[in-house]
C-alpha cells in the first residue's frame, strides 16, 4: 500500500532524515560525506569568534571603526568564514543606546560569529516579548539597564544579520584583547546581557 | 516603486497577502499599516516572496526603518525603537 | 506567545546537526533555498507545528519542499524509508 503525501510527512523526522539522506546519496545529489564535513565547518563557528571581534573593537580603535563600517569585512579579519554568509551589521551600544537583536519571524541569527543560534533565541516566548516587552526579556537573564538608557530592538526580517558591539565595562584598564575575550559571553552580543567582570 | 531617504517618514502598506492565497512575507504582521522613519539604506536583495516559491525574483531595496514602540503598543517607554528591515514594495511615503 | 524564556543552554543533538547541515548543503547545491525552507515551516498546520521540535520542522518542510518539486518522489521516499527501516 502507497503512503500519501501528508502520510510521509508525518513519518517521525529521525526516520525521515535518515531516508531523505539516503535518497540523496543514492541519486547523487548530497553525500554523506559532505553533509559530515558541512557539520564539522558549522560546528567550528562559535560565540569565541565574536568575542575576538568584541575585545579587538574594545582594544583597537581603527579596527572598531572598520566594524562599524562593513561587519562583514571585518569579522572575516578575525577568521569568520564570511564566504557566502549572509552580511552582517554591528550595533555599537552608546551610554544611552543599548541594543537587542531578535528574529520574530523564524531565528535569524549572526552564525558566522555566533554559531549556532541558542535555544531561547529561537523560541516562541523570546520571539514574541523581545519586540513587545525587551526590559522584561532583559529582566530574565537578570539584566536591568541604568536610567537613562534607551533600547532599540532590531528585528532581524531580512538579509542583514545583526551582532551587538557591548560596552567595554570599567575595571578593565590595560587588559589585553585574549583577556577581554574571555569575559564575553554569547548574550552579550545579543543583547539579553551586559559584559560583566 | 520610489527611492526613500534616511529621515523620510513612511508607511508600511495596511495589505495582508495572506488572507489571498499561500504566501511568504518578511513585513511583520505588527508593522503593517504602521508609521516609522527610514534610518539608512541597506541595499539591494532578491525579493523573499518569490524565492520561497523557486520564482526568478527581482532585487528591491531594502530599507531601515524605525518605529516607536510606543506607536506599536499603546504603552511602551517613550525613547525606545525598534529597528526593522523592511523591503521597498512595502513602504510609501507618509 | 508571551510566556517565560527558558533561558538554559540546549544542547544540539545529532539529529539537530545533521539537518542543518543537510539544509545548508541544499542550499549550496540550489535544490532548495533558506527561503523556501521557511515557507515550508510557515505552512505546517498550527496545531502540527507546536508538537514538532525545531529541527522536526525543519526536515518536514525540506520533504515537502524536495516532494513538491520533484527533486525526490513519493514512491521513492517510501521505498527509502522501508529501506531504512529494515537496515538493523
Amino acid at each position: 500500500m502507497s503512503l500519501t503525501e501528508t502520510e510521509l510527512l508525518h513519518v517521525p523526522g529521525e526516520a525521515l532524515l535518515v531516508a531523505i539522506r539516503d535518497l540523496l546519496e543514492a541519486k547523487g545529489i548530497v553525500s554523506a560525506a559532505e553533509i559530515a564535513e558541512r557539520i564539522a565547518i558549522t560546528d567550528a563557528a562559535s560565540p569565541a569568534i565574536g568575542a575576538a571581534i568584541v575585545a579587538r573593537a574594545w582594544t583597537d580603535p581603527e579596527y572598531r571603526t572598520r566594524l562599524l563600517t562593513n561587519g562583514s569585512a571585518a569579522a572575516e579579519e578575525m577568521g569568520a568564514s564570511m564566504r557566502g554568509a549572509p552580511p552582517l551589521g554591528v550595533l555599537e551600544n552608546t551610554e544611552s543606546v543599548h541594543h537587542l537583536v531578535v528574529c520574530t519571524l523564524c531565528s535569524c541569527y549572526p552564525r558566522a560569529v555566533l554559531g549556532y543560534p541558542p535555544f531561547w533565541f529561537k523560541s516562541a516566548g523570546y520571539r514574541a516579548r523581545a519586540v513587545r516587552d525587551p526590559r522584561g526579556v532583559l529582566a530574565e537573564w537578570g539584566t536591568t539597564l541604568p536610567d537613562g538608557v534607551s533600547i532599540r530592538v532590531v528585528d532581524s526580517t531580512a538579509d542583514y544579520r545583526w551582532m551587538v558591539l557591548p560596552r567595554r565595562p570599567p575595571g578593565t584598564e590595560g587588559w589585553n584583547a585574549d583577556r577581554l575575550a574571555a569575559i564575553l559571553r554569547e548574550g552579550d552580543m545579543v543583547g539579553v546581557t551586559v559584559p560583566s567582570l | 516603486m520610489i527611492a526613500l531617504a534616511p529621515g523620510q517618514v513612511v508607511r508600511v502598506r495596511d495589505d495582508w497577502p495572506e488572507a489571498r492565497g499561500p504566501v511568504h512575507i518578511r513585513t511583520p504582521h505588527y508593522l503593517r499599516g504602521r508609521t516609522g522613519t527610514v534610518r539608512s539604506i541597506l541595499g539591494r536583495f532578491p525579493n523573499p516572496e518569490d524565492l520561497a516559491f523557486a520564482r526568478p525574483a527581482p532585487s528591491l531595496t531594502l530599507y531601515h526603518v524605525a518605529f516607536d514602540p510606543a506607536s506599536l503598543w499603546g504603552d511602551a517607554r517613550s525613547g525606545d525603537e525598534i529597528l526593522v528591515e523592511v523591503y521597498e514594495s512595502w513602504l510609501e511615503a507618509a | 506567545m508571551c510566556e517565560p524564556v527558558d533561558t538554559e543552554p540546549h544542547e544540539l543533538s545529532e539529529f539537530d546537526r545533521e539537518v542543518d547541515a543537510l539544509r545548508q548543503m541544499l542550499a549550496m547545491k540550489r535544490l532548495m533555498s533558506v527561503d523556501e525552507l521557511r515557507r515550508g515551516i510557515e505552512a505546517i498546520p498550527e496545531a502540527e507545528y507546536h508538537a514538532l521540535t525545531y529541527y522536526q520542522r525543519w526536515i518536514r518542510s525540506i520533504a515537502e519542499t524536495l516532494l513538491r518539486k520533484g527533486v525526490i518522489t513519493a514512491a521513492e521516499l517510501e521505498a527509502a524509508l522501508a529501506d531504512s527501516g529494515t537496515r538493523a
